[in-house]
């Protein structure tokens, strides 16, 4: 039995007998919490396109390739799969960019491959840094933002390691 | 990064005579993106439906109240029933049920007090710098886009991928809270040592 497999049952059963038990009016605020998210993925949209016509522009052209292929024997040494470079480089920065590579990935590579799993592993498992740096800092007008980037970047960097291990150590 | 992209690509297709290839990536990539967002479309609303209950019912505030007292470690020195600290104990437990939309206002908000409770005046307080560094970490439970995009791209168990994931996850923020609390006790709460 895998265990996995329960998780997300387990999750909607527990949130709706939750809600009822407190009296929420469950298919009201289901259908505003849906409505609100649709919203936000055409939102994204332009900027999905912009992004991923860029992806494809510098995969086509061999650009990618030429770049993974002058870092891969060094990540190859390290035991990571070179076609996850795209994605480590991109995650840090933008969300619906990474977004785009990660699909690229799992497009090209089966989703249940080895690339194919790290490269879920780094989606799930670590965020945009520079973005939220920007906008949290942007809000309370901080200048000086002292050792935010290392702290964040050392966290990111660590992430990118260990979802190749973990993939290894859980999943072989 | 458009410019650099698209100059690039050109220069690597001239090099390579793969103009038609490059000229057939172009156009097909918008549409491409419109069906990634339609892929991803039911997923994200039912999603936002259901953390939205979460949310109406209190069971984020509840697991908010669950991670207080670790919130209170990591923040040194703050006022526990000041502004600040509750907008960061929703900010997280939000972050946590993969509320993003939810998260970001009450992450700026936490920031917000949090530079007015320090007097920050424009240079980042340790206690900012360790908001910041929670918010850049992957703090989600269930991360719902990864395993939707697994499914559709025919992964037979979309989330067996998650024990890696939660590890994986807790160790980067384990990196970036240490290093941060390191830090931050080295050059100072409000840079005063520096």
């Amino acid at each position: 039995m895998k265990l996995t497999a329960y998780i997300i049952p387990v999750v909607v059963a527990a949130v709706f007998v939750y809600g009822c038990y407190k009296k929420v009016d469950i298919f009201e605020e289901f259908l505003a919490g849906a409505a609100e998210n649709i919203k936000v993925s055409f939102d994204i949209l332009p900027a999905l396109i912009i992004l991923m016509t860029c992806i494809a522009m510098l995969n086509t052209s061999g650009a990618v390739a030429f770049m993974t292929n002058v870092f891969a024997p060094a990540v190859k040494a390290l035991g990571f799969p070179p076609q996850c470079l795209p994605l480590t480089l991109l995650r840090p920065l933008s969300g619906s960019g990474a977004l785009a590579v990660y699909e690229d990935i799992i497009a090209n590579y089966h989703p249940d491959s080895f690339a194919g799993r790290v490269a879920s592993v780094i989606m799930g498992s670590t965020e945009t840094t520079f973005y939220t740096v920007a906008v949290y800092y942007g809000a309370a007008k901080v200048k000086n933002i002292r050792h935010t980037l290392i702290c964040a970047v050392a966290a990111d960097i660590t992430g990118f390691v260990v979802s190749c291990t973990a993939v290894r150590l859980f999943m072989s | 990064m458009l410019l650099i992209s698209a100059v690039l690509s050109l220069a690597f297709a001239v090099f390579k005579g793969e103009g038609e290839e490059l000229t057939a990536a172009i156009l097909s990539a918008s549409e491409n993106a419109v069906t990634l967002t339609f892929t991803l479309l039911g997923a994200m609303a039912f999603w936002g439906g259901v953390m939205r209950v979460a949310e109406k019912s209190g069971l984020i505030k509840k697991i908010g109240k669950l991670f207080r007292p670790l919130l209170k470690k990591l923040f040194k020195g703050i006022d526990e029933n000041g502004e600040a600290f509750s907008a960061i104990v929703m900010n997280i437990s939000a972050n946590l049920m993969g509320l993003g939309n939810a998260a970001t206002p009450l992450g700026i908000k936490a920031m917000k007090a949090l530079s007015a409770e320090e007097n920050a005046r424009g240079t980042a307080t340790g206690n900012m710098i360790m908001l910041v560094v929670l918010n850049t970490a992957s703090l989600q439970l269930l991360p719902t886009t990864v395993a939707t995009l697994r499914l559709s791209y025919g992964s037979k168990a979309p989330l067996d991928v998650l024990p890696s994931i939660l590890f994986s996850a807790a160790c980067a923020l384990a990196a970036g809270v240490t290093l941060t609390l390191i830090l931050n006790s080295l050059r100072g709460r409000k840079g005063e040592k520096e």
